[in-house]
């Protein structure tokens, strides 16, 4: 599904390298997780991912079932089945959020050559969504994100996610700013969409959201590289013994 | 030894100057108001960038030619002026035209309550609130003004009795035509009494691209807690030279919400000039302004708090300034030194879309009592990156997330209006410019063998 090979970047007009000589596959319906100390470019490599322009890719690819994306606007990416759950979601205020969703979901469908959304297919599907999700109607008509709290921002990434489809969905550090409660919704969300054709890679800082969302596999990165792969236990051993190892390893 | 200065006259000054004597004895009413206003106007000339308050808009070089003062239509110009859509139509429960600044038409039942008579009629035939134009005493003399106090000709006296809530809005149409440039002074004063309840909406619409001069002025006196909404919409010709003035009397515990959406114009400049004349007031003052091409807009504001407690006053004005427009903003609170508690907030906006579009903010807070609080916040750059990308990771693209967020930039402001089919109209043509806008951008666009 998703397959990067030797990823360097660094950051534009700068001379910082973020990421360097960076390997990662994730399979069609596989769930990976990617574990790493704070400031060892796990954000860089969702941004790079999805087409953040802050960012200068120096060698390598990133292939999307074998098409390399780098040159892909982020638009264009979404539309080939990416999918990015931001840790910091935008406010725009002024848009409705059931603006902005159809707004999206029709563009993707324009851009895959399919017949936009009829209102009240749309509103169907956006209603079950939400239902799914807990997420309240009013919170709908709102402007998207605008006064939402940190829970009810990431609940409506979790919604985009489950209305837009794609076949590969990044989630960077979904659980930061969670309680308990919000971290089950978000969870059960992605847990919905696991099946064989649908793979995540779910970065995170903390083991805690692999006890709801059990990953397949599990990736330790340091200093912009992968420094170790293995299972789910992997993640517990980095709860118990901190990242210390593989800070001094890279 | 003093030197007599004699200032040099533009064409336009001395064209306005020469036709005073003539047109006051056929401009009935007011005659010490008129020539008072006009006096003022002689002595000072047509404002250049010299002087601080137009130091942005320089009208003497705007307005080189005085457009004459139009006359009364006939009934063919009538029918060709009105026979366009205007796009506030069917909103107002009783909707007055307005073809070249004179009244013409009156359309929908007059609400229980409300009065409303032809300013024409009442300069002629007397009426009890003429008294009343003119009578806000304003910080600072407006030269603007001022010239529409010296020429008005006609416009509207509202009345709302106390008490009343009006079942919709009021909406006024004006509507400037011809087949030459033509100046216009159109006044309308609304007297919203005590605990009245009224909006009023008014559409200033220009058509072809004529260098037409409207000079409008609306005075609001709001009586204690009455609840005034108004929305001021600029579809001014393309060459108009457009200078228009809200006076907002605000009495005890009064709230009132004002929204200029500006689109069309060579060279507009909306004026607002608040005065909290009665304590614990509330205003809300907004400005939706979208340029393009060269044209020039300038939003100018005055907010006086002078009552105690000294009320809440916020201000919300955002730009959207493509190709080489320019925008200005001008916004000042002034808070008297009794108007203790004041809470006075203004933020203007602006997002430059190309690299030669101007955007020049001037706020200023003057406060003169100890115990209130004030900001003021002045922004201005391009579209935020951090939300394109956001967006575009969506799958939207970059034309149209971009529209999507000057839509909500403007949107902010324009969202403050009450009255859900209004504001819907105002977004449609907000969308309407961005598709126009997309349309130059794909003609610009080097065309892919």
């Amino acid at each position: 599904m998703l397959e990067i090979r030797n990823l360097h970047v660094k950051i534009a007009d700068e001379d910082k390298v973020i990421l360097n000589g960076l390997n990662l596959k994730v399979a069609k319906g596989e769930v990976a997780a990617i574990m790493g100390p704070n400031g060892s470019g796990k954000s860089t490599l969702s941004y790079v991912i999805a087409g953040k322009p802050d960012y200068e890719v120096t060698g390598g690819e990133v292939l999307l079932d074998g098409v390399n994306i780098l040159e892909m606007a982020p638009d264009e990416r979404a539309a080939a089945g990416l999918f990015l759950a931001f840790q910091y979601p935008m406010e725009i205020p002024g848009v409705a959020t059931m603006t902005f969703l159809k707004a999206a979901m029709n563009a993707q469908r324009r851009q895959r050559g399919e017949a936009e959304l009829t209102t009240p297919d749309f509103i169907k599907r956006v209603n079950k969504a939400a239902d799914l999700l807990g997420i309240p109607k009013d919170m709908l008509r709102r402007p998207l994100n605008v006064g939402f709290s940190g829970g009810e921002k990431k609940r409506m990434e979790i919604l985009q996610m489950t209305l837009l489809e794609p076949k590969m969905s990044i989630m960077d550090e979904t659980d930061s700013g969670l309680d308990i409660d919000a971290l089950k919704i978000v969870a059960e969300g992605v847990n919905a969409r696991r099946d064989p054709e649908h793979a995540f890679l779910v970065i995170t800082h903390y083991q805690r959201l692999l006890d709801y969302i059990k990953p397949d596999t599990v990736h330790v990165m340091s200093r912009g590289q992968i420094v170790k792969t293995g299972g789910p236990e992997l993640a517990l051993e980095l709860e118990a013994n901190g990242y210390r190892d593989y800070q001094s390893a890279a | 030894m003093s030197a007599k200065i004699t200032p040099i006259r533009s064409a336009a000054e001395s064209a306005l100057i020469d036709r005073f004597p003539a047109l006051k004895a056929s401009l009935p009413g007011l005659p010490a108001l008129r020539e008072n206003a006009f006096a003022a106007f002689a002595a000072a000339g047509l404002p250049t960038r010299r002087v601080e308050a137009w130091k942005y808009t320089d009208l003497r070089a705007a307005m080189r030619e005085a457009a004459p003062l139009a006359a009364r239509p006939n009934d063919a110009e009538i029918t060709v002026a009105l026979k366009g859509h205007s796009p506030l139509a069917g909103q107002g429960v009783v909707t007055l035209s307005f073809v070249n600044g004179h009244h013409v038409a009156t359309a929908g039942a007059l609400p229980a309550g409300v009065s409303i008579t032809p300013l024409a009629k009442a300069l002629a035939g007397g009426h009890p609130l003429l008294s009343r134009i003119g009578a806000l005493k304003l910080v600072h003399g407006d030269l603007a003004l001022s010239l529409n106090t010296a020429f008005m000709t006609d416009g509207a006296i509202i009345h709302v009795a106390e008490g009343v809530t009006v079942d919709g809005p009021i909406a006024l149409r004006f509507v400037t035509s011809g087949a030459t440039a033509v100046a216009t002074a159109a006044r309308v004063l609304m007297v919203a009494e005590a605990g009245s309840h009224v909006m009023l909406v008014e559409s200033h619409e220009g058509q072809g691209a004529l260098a037409h001069q409207p000079n409008t002025a609306l005075e609001i006196i709001a009586g204690d807690k009455a609840v005034v909404s108004h929305v001021r919409l600029g579809l001014n010709s393309a060459g108009a030279v457009a200078l228009s003035t809200l006076t907002a009397d605000l009495g005890s515990e009064t709230s009132l919400t004002s929204v200029n959406v500006a689109l069309q114009g060579a060279v507009t400049r909306h004026q607002a000039f608040v005065r909290f004349s009665g304590g614990d007031a509330r205003a809300q003052i907004n400005g939706a302004t979208l340029l393009s091409g060269t044209q020039h807009a300038d939003s100018t504001l005055v907010v006086e708090h002078a009552a105690e407690p000294g009320g809440e006053s916020r201000e919300l004005f955002r730009t959207i300034i493509d190709d080489e427009a320019s925008g200005v903003f001008q916004g000042k609170i002034i808070v008297q030194p009794h108007a203790q508690k004041t809470d006075g907030r203004m933020a203007s906006n602006a997002v430059l879309l190309s690299e030669s579009a101007a955007m020049y903010n001037k706020p200023e807070l003057e406060i003169f009592a100890d115990d209130v609080a004030c900001a003021h916040g002045a922004t201005c750059g391009a579209l935020d990156d951090e939300l394109l990308f956001y967006l575009m990771s969506r799958g939207i693209s970059k034309a149209e997330a971009e529209a999507l967020m000057i839509e909500s930039f403007v949107g902010a402001s324009i969202d403050f209006i009450d009255h859900e089919p209004i504001r819907e109209i105002l977004h449609a043509l907000v969308r309407d410019w961005l598709q126009a806008r997309a349309a130059r951008l794909n003609a610009e666009a080097p065309t892919v063998s």
